[in-house]
C-alpha cells in the first residue's frame, strides 16, 4: 500500500464504543495505519483522530472517566486534526442545545441538538452535494442530531433541507451523518487530503 | 427502497439506516429496565439502549404465566425519561405487537424468547417493518435464518434470568466456531452446508467471504458482573445485553438509596468492562466493591420446559 498519497499516517480511531471498525476499515482500504484509541496515552504520535458514531452520553460518560476531557482538548490544541461523525459531532461541538450544562470537548463553535430529525423511525438515508467531492454523497443519518447554529467562520460543505449536516473550523471536521457506512470513502479521502496531509503546524493555526 | 421516489426527505428504514442503527450499539451495553428509574440509572451509567419490558427474566421465570409486549403507558414512560435508544420486545411470531411497537416510536424491537411465543412455526417478516429488529440464536444456521427473515441484530439466547452465562458462552462459542468453519470451507461445500443447517445459501455465502454475519452480532442470557461482559467480548461478540443482571443485583439492599447506589456502580462498571474488555488491569479495578451480585440459577436443575433459549425455530 506504500503507493497510497496517504501511505505513513497514523490515524487514531476512538474505539469506546460504537462503529469505530467501519471507519478502521475504510481508512486502511486509503492505505494509512489505523489506531483504536481507548486510553489518551494511545494518542501518542497520532496524524489524525475520527470520533465515530455511537451512543453520545456513553462515549462522553467514558471520555471523562479515562481522562479523554482534558486530554482531547490538549492535543487539538497541539493541532492533531479531528473529525466528528453522528455522536463524535456532538462530543466535539461547543454546546448542546437544550443542555447547555452537558459538557462537550468544545473544539467547534456549532450548537448541536441531540436525535432532532427524529427516533429511529425517521432515520433516512440521501444524496448529498458536498463541497470538494466530485460526486454526490449517499449520507446516512441514524437518529442524527442537527446543527442549530454555528459561528460566522465555521465553514459548511453540505447542507440538507437547509441544515448545515458536514462543517469545518481549522482542523476539525464534523458531519452529522454516517459515512463509514456509505461504502464510498470518498469523505473519508477528503478528510486525509485536506485536513491531515496539510495540517497545519501550531504557528500557523495559533 | 427505490431512490427516484425517495423524494427530498430521502429513504427511511432501508436495510443500511437498519443494519447501520445496529453499527451504532457495538462496544456497548444495552441493559432490560421495567421503569423510568430504571431507565434514568441505566443512562447515566452509560448504557447504549435500554430494553423495555414490565418483568426482568429472572421475575418471568419466579412468576410464570404468559408473558406479553408491555402495556404501551409503560414504554412510553421510558421514551420520555432517557435521550438514548429505547427497545422493546414481542412474542417470537407477534407481527401486531411489532406493528404498535412501532407506532409508538419505539427504537428497536426484540422478538424475543423471553416472551412466551404468539407462534409454533414462524417469526415475523421483518422486512415489512421500518423499524429494525433483534431476534435470538443459539446457533449459525438460526442467526441465518433470522438474517433472511430482515433481523438487524443477532444475539445469543443464553438462558434468560439465571444470571448464568454458561448458555450464552455455548451460544456464542457455537456461531463464531461455525463463522469460522464456514470461512474456511471450499465454496462447493457451501450448498450442503446450507441445507444441513437451514440456512440461505446466499448468507453462507456471505459469511464464506466476510468471515462475519453481514449484522452486529450480541451477547445476551445470564451476563452478570463485568467478567462476564469482557468473557463474551473476548470471544468475539460485538456487544452485549444485560438483563437481570443489574436491577436483581444487591438483592440484600433494604434501602432504596443504597440499592441505587449498588445498582449504579454494577452498571457502570459494566459499561466500563465491555469497552476495556482486553485490559485485565482496568477489568481487575471495576470488579472491585460491587456487592452482592443476582442470586442465579443453574442451568442444570431447570427442568426442560422451563428453558427459554430453545424456543424459535
Amino acid at each position: 500500500m506504500s503507493d497510497t498519497p496517504f501511505a505513513g499516517l497514523t490515524i487514531g480511531v476512538l474505539a469506546l464504543q460504537g462503529a469505530f471498525r467501519e471507519h478502521r476499515q475504510a481508512l486502511e482500504r486509503l492505505g494509512v495505519q489505523v489506531r483504536e484509541v481507548r486510553l489518551p496515552k494511545h494518542l501518542e504520535g497520532l496524524d489524525g483522530l475520527i470520533l465515530p458514531g455511537g451512543e453520545s452520553t456513553t462515549m462522553a460518560k467514558l471520555m471523562v472517566a479515562y481522562g479523554f476531557d482534558r486530554a482531547l482538548p490538549d492535543a487539538y490544541a497541539q493541532g492533531l486534526p479531528m473529525w466528528g461523525t453522528c455522536a463524535g459531532a456532538i462530543l466535539v461541538a461547543h454546546e448542546i442545545a437544550g443542555n447547555p450544562e452537558q459538557p462537550t470537548l468544545d473544539l467547534l463553535p456549532i450548537t448541536v441538538a441531540r436525535n432532532d430529525y427524529g427516533r429511529q423511525v425517521a432515520s433516512f438515508e440521501i444524496d448529498l452535494d458536498v463541497e470538494g467531492l466530485d460526486a454526490p454523497f449517499r449520507a446516512v443519518f441514524i437518529r442524527a442530531p442537527r446543527i442549530v447554529s454555528t459561528a460566522p467562520d465555521v465553514h459548511v460543505l453540505a447542507r440538507h433541507a437547509g441544515d448545515p449536516v458536514a462543517v469545518r473550523h481549522g482542523h476539525a471536521f464534523a458531519t452529522v451523518f454516517h459515512p463509514e457506512l456509505s461504502n464510498d470513502d470518498a469523505l473519508h479521502a477528503w478528510f486525509l487530503r485536506e485536513l491531515v496531509a496539510h495540517r497545519p503546524t501550531l504557528e500557523a493555526s495559533a | 427502497m427505490n431512490q427516484e421516489t425517495e423524494g427530498l426527505q430521502g429513504a427511511t428504514g432501508t436495510p443500511r439506516v437498519k443494519t447501520g442503527f445496529a453499527e451504532m450499539f457495538k462496544g456497548g451495553v444495552i441493559m432490560d429496565v421495567v421503569d423510568a428509574e430504571q431507565a434514568r440509572i441505566a443512562e447515566d451509567a452509560g448504557a447504549t439502549a435500554v430494553m423495555a419490558l414490565e418483568r426482568v427474566p429472572a421475575d418471568i421465570r419466579a412468576q410464570g404465566g404468559v408473558a406479553r409486549m408491555s402495556d404501551p403507558d409503560m414504554i412510553q414512560g421510558i421514551l420520555d425519561a432517557v435521550s438514548i435508544p429505547v427497545m422493546a420486545k414481542v412474542r417470537i411470531g407477534h407481527f401486531v405487537e411489532a406493528q404498535i411497537l412501532q407506532s409508538l416510536g419505539v427504537d428497536f424491537i426484540d422478538e424475543s424468547e423471553v416472551l412466551t411465543p404468539a407462534d409454533e412455526a414462524f417469526h415475523v417478516d421483518k422486512f415489512a417493518f421500518t423499524v429494525p429488529f433483534v431476534n435470538g440464536a443459539t446457533n449459525i444456521g438460526e442467526a441465518l435464518r433470522r438474517i433472511g427473515e430482515g433481523a438487524s441484530m443477532i444475539r445469543t439466547k443464553g438462558e434468560a434470568g439465571t444470571g448464568n452465562v454458561v448458555e450464552a458462552v455455548r451460544h456464542a462459542r457455537s456461531v463464531l466456531g461455525e463463522i469460522r468453519r464456514i470461512q474456511s470451507m471450499p465454496v462447493m461445500e457451501l450448498m450442503t452446508y446450507a441445507k444441513d443447517h437451514g440456512a440461505p445459501v446466499d448468507l453462507v455465502r456471505y459469511v464464506h467471504e466476510h468471515g462475519a454475519l453481514p449484522v452486529p452480532n450480541f451477547a445476551a442470557g445470564g451476563i452478570a458482573t463485568p467478567a462476564d461482559a469482557a468473557l463474551m467480548m473476548q470471544l468475539g461478540v460485538d456487544g452485549v445485553f444485560v438483563g437481570s443482571g443489574i436491577f436483581k443485583s444487591a438483592p440484600g439492599a433494604t434501602e432504596t438509596t443504597e440499592k441505587h447506589r449498588a445498582w449504579t456502580k454494577r452498571a457502570e462498571s459494566i459499561v466500563k468492562a465491555t469497552t476495556h474488555y482486553q485490559d485485565p488491569d482496568v477489568l481487575a479495578e471495576v470488579s472491585r466493591g460491587l456487592g452482592e451480585a443476582m442470586v442465579g440459577i443453574n442451568i442444570d436443575t431447570l427442568p426442560e420446559e422451563e428453558l427459554l433459549a430453545s424456543r424459535g425455530w
